[in-house]
């Protein structure tokens, strides 16, 4: 992988991040209702209300307007949460490590699992153990996600009492080192699972396909007939290329795996972007609404450049001309 | 005399074997059992329902029973009434993501891959835009700003779900626009909206149903998530908000998110299957390997 080629895939990511921030611009633009007049309320006369617009910036010509904007996204500036009374950044990213916690335990499952499932899926196609598989990936496919959480909600924490039902530490604990670690960890467990449960199920499908193509190819005939190992065969050499469009629909879901991650920890009361998103849309804090979308459409973004670089760090032959 | 009946007995079998097709496939038959179960419910939901949904008709929270087949929900209102008329509205924002989505996806598509040039670079940016565009959120920010509604959220959902289509009927019409049937009519002087609309749209049209499935039912889980979340149309009852009232009674009430879960399972399986089912009977062009 050329240092130009990385290069210019990062400058490619330049337009489209403006793009999104330009989203927000106008949304935020064609809103109903004066922010003034939201913001002074409606005692004032026309004088003051002309005072306000000029202090706002909102006489400003509306170029001027976005450009200020993006100046103070790209400062890190979102607003200041209505009801913290602080940064809405600060607000945020305070929330960003328990929601990563969770995402990043699921995707590392999903990959893992799924392809696994998908392996096996494929080396039994067309018998019992495939059409399970398929079948039970199909269902967790069609099923909303909070409805998978509050059936293991209901089956595995309050009938089984194997999980704890809420949050991410017990209550009032004082745990220390590994002890809190391994409290967290059975905390993660559920919230994980079922988070994962639909990535496993779209990942477990397409390596299936993939994989069953890839066993058409007439090279896996040769090796067939060179005395090569049905798992060996499997593992070593069909591998590898059928996971080229899984790469791609891994990291494609990564803005469907957020949005699950935010409902999953509504479910099991995870203190993450969830619950903050959920208490921001009551109170229509809008700063602390359309950061979370921004922050969201940046790690999309980011995980479609890191899936193209991986794409093609897999099949070195693949270059890349004006898409 | 003799050429009417001849006209109509050729244009019969056509139509009945396309059903016949349908239901040969595993994917037809469910999703065409499972699609016409919910469309019907939707349709009759109002005097199917046993009560008007918003209302107290029973003590609350309780179990299913004769009486009240799905049990009663805190309020005590019935939950199979419910159930019922969320179909509805399910239904409503399927088909109206459905229908924007391929209308925008279709187009772009079409136009990208038989212009093959400027246009087409222009088109295909945007359509890589809108595809890192997280639609969730987004629809968050626009129900906060503007306020919950159907209305908006089948706009935002429609606008942001069709790069997928384009892409693929893009694919399609590059490994066309070249064959015989195109040339030809572009030889007998056919214009380019003609082309477009009586030549290339036929022939991609059959491979666009699955993903066209594929949207409206995602349309249907990210609606139920919204209303979990509770932002649903406050007027408009819903599956997900069904399962959002479940949230706080989970401990007491298992029925009040058992049931709404399996009315979106039914619904999302359904269209999901109906989709690959039609791709299949009306036979998909496989012969093309989509280019990125």
């Amino acid at each position: 992988m050329s240092p130009a080629y990385v290069g210019w895939r990062l400058l490619q990511v330049v337009p489209v991040v403006a793009g999104i921030v330009l989203v927000g611009f106008v949304l935020i633009h064609l809103a109903p209702g004066d922010p003034i007049l939201a913001l002074a309320g409606d005692a004032g006369d026309a004088e003051y209300y002309a005072a306000m617009h000029e202090r706002f910036g909102l006489d400003q010509p509306l170029w001027r307007q976005v450009g200020t904007y993006f100046g103070n996204v790209a400062r890190g500036d979102l607003g200041v949460s209505y009801t913290h009374g602080r940064p809405a950044l600060d607000v945020i990213l305070e929330r960003v490590p328990a929601t990563l916690l969770l995402a990043m335990v699921a995707l590392l499952l999903s990959s893992t699992v799924g392809v696994a499932v998908g392996v096996v899926a494929a080396a039994r196609a067309h018998r019992a153990t495939d059409l399970a598989i398929s079948g039970i990936a199909l269902t967790f496919h069609a099923a909303p996600v909070f409805w998978i959480g509050q059936l293991a909600l209901l089956a595995f924490a309050l009938r089984l009492g194997w999980f704890p039902v809420q949050g991410m530490a017990s209550a009032g604990s004082q745990l220390e080192g590994w002890a809190r670690v391994a409290d967290v960890a059975r905390h993660l467990t559920l919230p994980a699972l079922v988070l994962a449960s639909q990535e496993i199920a779209a990942t477990a499908r397409l390596t299936r396909a993939s994989m069953i193509e890839e066993l058409r190819e007439s090279y896996t005939e040769s090796l067939r007939a060179k005395g090569v190992g049905p798992v060996r065969l499997l593992v070593r050499h069909t591998l590898r290329p059928a996971l080229l469009p899984v790469v791609t629909l891994i990291g494609g879901r990564v803005g469907h795996l957020l949005s699950g991650a935010v409902v999953v920890e509504v479910v099991f009361g995870w203190p993450g972007l969830g619950r903050l998103l959920l208490t921001a849309m009551q109170t229509r804090n809008s700063p602390i609404l359309l950061g979370i979308f921004l922050l969201v459409a940046l790690c999309v973004v980011l995980a479609n450049l890191l899936t193209d670089l991986a794409y093609r760090w897999l099949d070195p032959r693949i270059t890349f001309t004006r898409a | 005399m003799l050429e009417t009946p001849d006209l109509r007995r050729t244009a019969e079998p056509r139509r009945r074997s396309g059903l016949r097709r349908l239901t040969r496939s595993t994917s037809g038959v469910v999703g065409l059992g499972l699609t016409a179960v919910v469309v019907v419910v939707a349709v009759v939901a109002p005097w199917l329902s046993p009560h008007p949904p918003f209302s107290s008709v029973a003590p609350s929270l309780e179990p299913p029973s004769s009486a009240h087949l799905m049990g009663t929900d805190a309020l005590g209102r019935d939950v199979l009434s419910g159930v019922l008329l969320g179909a509805r509205t399910s239904l409503l924002v399927a088909v109206g993501v459905g229908l924007l989505a391929a209308l925008i996806g279709i187009s772009v598509g079409l136009l990208s891959g038989y212009t093959a040039g400027r246009i087409d670079d222009v088109m295909m940016r945007a359509t890589e835009f809108v595809q890192v565009l997280p639609r969730f959120f987004l629809a968050v920010v626009v129900f906060a700003l503007f306020g919950p509604g159907i209305d908006r959220l089948i706009v935002v959902l429609g606008l942001t779900s069709w790069a997928v289509l384009a892409r693929v009927v893009r694919s399609e019409t590059l490994s066309l626009r070249q064959r015989g049937f195109v040339l030809a009519a572009r030889a007998l002087g056919a214009r380019w909206p003609r082309i477009l609309l009586r030549e290339l749209l036929p022939a991609v049209l059959p491979s666009t149903l699955t993903f066209v499935g594929l949207i409206m039912a995602q349309a249907i889980l990210l609606e139920a998530s919204l209303g979990f979340l509770g932002l649903g149309d406050p007027n408009a009852m819903t599956w997900g908000f069904l399962a959002g009232q479940a949230q706080r009674y989970l401990r007491v009430a298992w029925w009040l998110s058992v049931f709404p879960g399996v009315a979106i399972m039914i619904a999302v399986l359904g269209i999901n299957q109906l989709g690959d089912g039609l791709t299949e009977a009306l036979g998909r062009r496989s012969s093309s390997r989509p280019r990125a």
